[in-house]
């Protein structure tokens, strides 16, 4: 009777090992896979020569000469600046819209409220391009072509409707009777806006804030529309124009702006995972 | 007495002296001078303020059109005279009747057909937001005046306002976030709708043409000339697979890596789980970029590999083949499992750390396989948490512009479609039409079309979460 369960305890241990091993190798493998291109790009963007042809992920003789080129030969922080502006701009504005509109959506009953959340909803599932034309004349009307605050009132507007419902549903966590007896010792509807939803919500608003901060970063089709002027472009356009075409000849300059834009961007989203990963499970949970 | 008199029945309120009016006359007063029954009701600040809008609402239509005595010498046209509000929805029904012609001295005056059809939907959203200020200002005489009769109590203006901010929080707190939607995205939205029952493409191009109501002609063709509907069923049908292949595999592939990471054998859980989150949290714009020059069948280094090692005889033309364009649906979808399935595995892990652990620990009990385990409990349940999710991950990607546009750009090119490669999904077909081949109307068709899919996916889908069935209408 021992022998067996020694002999069980060795075949366990080396089926167990096995499965261990196979796991990690996996996990290496993966690993691989995911971090090639990151280092392929990175390593590029210090190679020495310029074409895509001859780009390694090891560059021999590491220079930074890339980077140097792209700072003089096209107006990459002038870019990054406009970016950066915008970005900022959104955050702040969206979440003030949607966090307002969540809160009297979850708070209060009023008329047409049944109409506004469907409307809410209906309105997210159209697809930009057939409001393009129209918002360009639009813009061209009201003298907001060419223009960052343009651009931003667009990225405003259409992330009212899914924010609006996130927020709204984070709200519905929050227990009712707060407000109630914040009401009962004379506290205005806007009070409790401030004092008590506000604070309650930074997960949410954290989450929301991020995303809107994100979003102009990688965004195209909107600013190759409304923006013409070299001086007011956007990241996204002038990387893609970089590598549009001439992709031998500007690749390592295209390789060094993407790791500028990458990292900064990447580290924000790593430090921030958890509120990302709440937003998101918020999504599914109270959705 | 048997009969008490209702009068001496009610508390004492001071007669304030007016008379019981029919409570429809300040209506019917109201009717043609916004204001006047408010007045009569004895609330003049309202009935200043309904008034001041009718005013507005005149001098606009004055002020923009051409009513002068010289102007209108010649009769009353729509199109001459007109101001904002009755040339704009002119200007909707006909679109204009003078395209402008190029002359000696260049373009002459004419219509634009479509900034006339912008500016007839924005005139149109405020007739009808003016409508609702009518309509308030008729009930509003109406109403007041029957309190009145009954209760011989006039709230005044100041009161009212103050009630009105208590009561309207709701809106006014909205109007921005309304205002902006209405603007940014509604009347694109009806613009966009309208546009599918016009004929503006690159034939029809204001301002030196005019562009005409066609009704359902856009439709027809596209279902029944051979080119566009051979192109429509293709691009469509790899819309579909694409979304489905590209959600189903990014699910998987993060569910399976969630388990793995998760699992017991595995040490610093948290340092796996940080590499494979970079995908997710790299900008998926520099990504695909770069993955487009990876994969470039020229000079790119994966072919180069390929063929260093004596694999491939020559270099794939990934993304360029055009005798094998599943070599390129494959590619895309590989690389968007790269992006895609950190997502999911951030989920699921945060979806599996939150389950019941003594699920798991009956089941072992009860001598269930781990293969068991996982099956029959781990998955239905993450699958059930996560479903809202999955189909709005369906949706995204069927609209997914991004990883079409920067890996492919649509190619490789497809000779017997319209427009449109191999690659292309709705999405990108429409960008094509609309800004390299500028044929607006159909591109506008495609859109209603993928609205009406996509939207009622959707919307079914929002039916089913729970705020909305826990929502008290």
């Amino acid at each position: 009777m021992s022998t067996n369960i020694k002999m069980n305890k060795k075949s366990f241990n080396f089926g167990s090992a096995l499965l261990t091993s196979l796991t990690y190798i996996l996990l290496v493998l993966v690993a691989i896979v995911v971090l090639f291109p990151i280092i392929w790009i990175v390593g590029s963007s210090f190679g020495e020569s310029t074409g895509l042809a001859s780009a390694t992920p090891i560059p021999k003789n590491p220079t930074i000469e890339h980077y140097k080129e792209l700072f003089e030969k096209t107006k990459f922080s002038l870019w990054y600046w406009n970016t950066l502006k915008i970005a900022l701009l959104n955050m702040v504005i969206s979440v003030f819209l949607s966090t307002s509109a969540a809160y009297v959506f979850s708070r209060f009953k009023f008329k047409g409220k049944k109409f506004g959340m469907v409307a809410i909803l209906v309105l997210q599932m159209f697809p930009s391009f057939m409001g393009m034309i129209a918002i360009y004349i639009l813009f061209l009307n009201f003298g907001l072509l060419n223009n960052h605050l343009g651009l931003v009132l667009v990225y405003a507007a259409g992330q009212i409707p899914f924010n609006t419902w996130l927020i709204k549903g984070y709200l519905g966590a929050v227990p009712k009777a707060l407000d109630e007896s914040a009401m009962i010792d004379g506290a205005t509807k806007t009070q409790i806006f401030f004092k008590i939803i506000l604070p309650l919500s930074k997960p949410i608003l954290t989450f929301v804030a991020l995303t809107q901060f994100m979003a102009p970063w990688m965004d195209f089709i909107l600013p190759r529309l409304l923006i013409s002027s070299n001086e007011k472009k956007t990241l996204a356009i002038g990387l893609f124009e970089l590598i549009k075409g001439q992709t031998n000849q500007n690749f390592t300059m295209f390789a060094a702006g993407a790791v500028l834009v990458a990292v900064p961007i990447t580290i924000l989203y790593v430090w921030l995972q958890k509120y990302i990963i709440q937003g998101v499970t918020a999504g599914a949970n109270k959705g | 007495m048997a009969t008490a008199n209702v009068n001496e029945q009610k508390p004492n309120i001071p007669d304030n002296g007016s008379k019981k009016m029919n409570p429809s006359l300040p209506a019917i007063l109201s009717v043609f001078i916004w204001g006047l029954g408010q007045v009569v009701n004895k609330q003049f600040l309202k009935g200043l303020f309904f008034f001041a809008i009718q005013l507005l609402v005149v001098v606009v239509e004055v002020a923009t059109g051409h009513y002068s005595k010289a102007d209108l010498s010649e009769g009353f046209y729509l199109r001459e005279n007109g101001g904002f509000f009755i040339k704009g929805f002119w200007g909707l029904v006909t679109l204009g009747t003078q395209p402008r012609t190029m002359g000696i001295t260049g373009l002459t005056e004419g219509d634009h057909s479509i900034v006339l059809l912008i500016n007839g939907i924005i005139a149109l959203i405020f007739i009808s937001v003016l409508i609702g200020i009518y309509y308030w200002n008729i009930k509003d005489a109406y109403k007041v005046r029957r309190t009145l009769n009954e209760t011989n109590f006039v709230q005044t203006s100041r009161e009212y306002l103050r009630d009105l901010w208590d009561g309207m929080f709701e809106f006014i707190v909205l109007i921005p976030s309304m205002v902006m939607l209405t603007l940014i995205s509604l009347m694109p939205i009806i613009f966009g709708v309208l546009i599918a029952f016009t004929d503006y493409n690159k034939f029809h191009l204001p301002p030196t043409k005019l562009v005409s109501w066609v009704g359902f002609e856009n439709f027809v063709n596209l279902f029944s000339l051979p080119i566009w509907t051979h192109t429509f069923t293709g691009v469509f049908t790899w819309t579909f697979v694409w979304a489905i292949l590209s959600t189903v595999t990014c699910f998987f592939g993060g569910l399976f890596m969630a388990v793995v990471v998760n699992s017991n054998r595995v040490k610093g859980k948290k340092f796996w789980r940080t590499i494979f989150i970079l995908p997710w949290a790299i900008p998926s714009m520099i990504s695909l970029l770069v993955f487009k020059t990876l994969f470039n069948g020229q000079f790119g280094p994966i072919s180069q590999f390929l063929v260093d090692i004596g694999l491939t005889a020559e270099r794939i033309g990934w993304f360029t083949d055009s005798n094998h364009p599943n070599i390129a649906r494959a590619t895309i979808i590989v690389i968007n499992l790269w992006l895609g399935f950190p997502y999911f595995m951030a989920l699921m892990t945060g979806v599996m750390t939150s389950l019941d652990k003594e699920i798991y620990e009956a089941a072992k009990i009860d001598g269930a396989t781990r293969s068991q385990e996982f099956w029959k409990i781990t998955f239905p349940l993450v699958l059930a948490a996560t479903a809202p999710l999955l189909i709005m991950s369906f949706a995204t990607n069927f609209n997914n512009f991004n990883v079409i546009y920067f890996l492919t750009e649509g190619g490789p090119a497809n000779p017997n479609y319209q427009f449109a490669g191999s690659t292309d999904i709705l999405i990108t077909w429409i960008y094509k039409l609309t800004l390299d081949n500028r044929m607006y109307n159909m591109a506008s068709v495609m859109s209603i079309l993928i609205f009406l899919i996509i939207g009622s996916i959707s919307a079914w889908n929002f039916t089913r979460t729970k705020q909305f069935k826990e929502e008290e209408f």
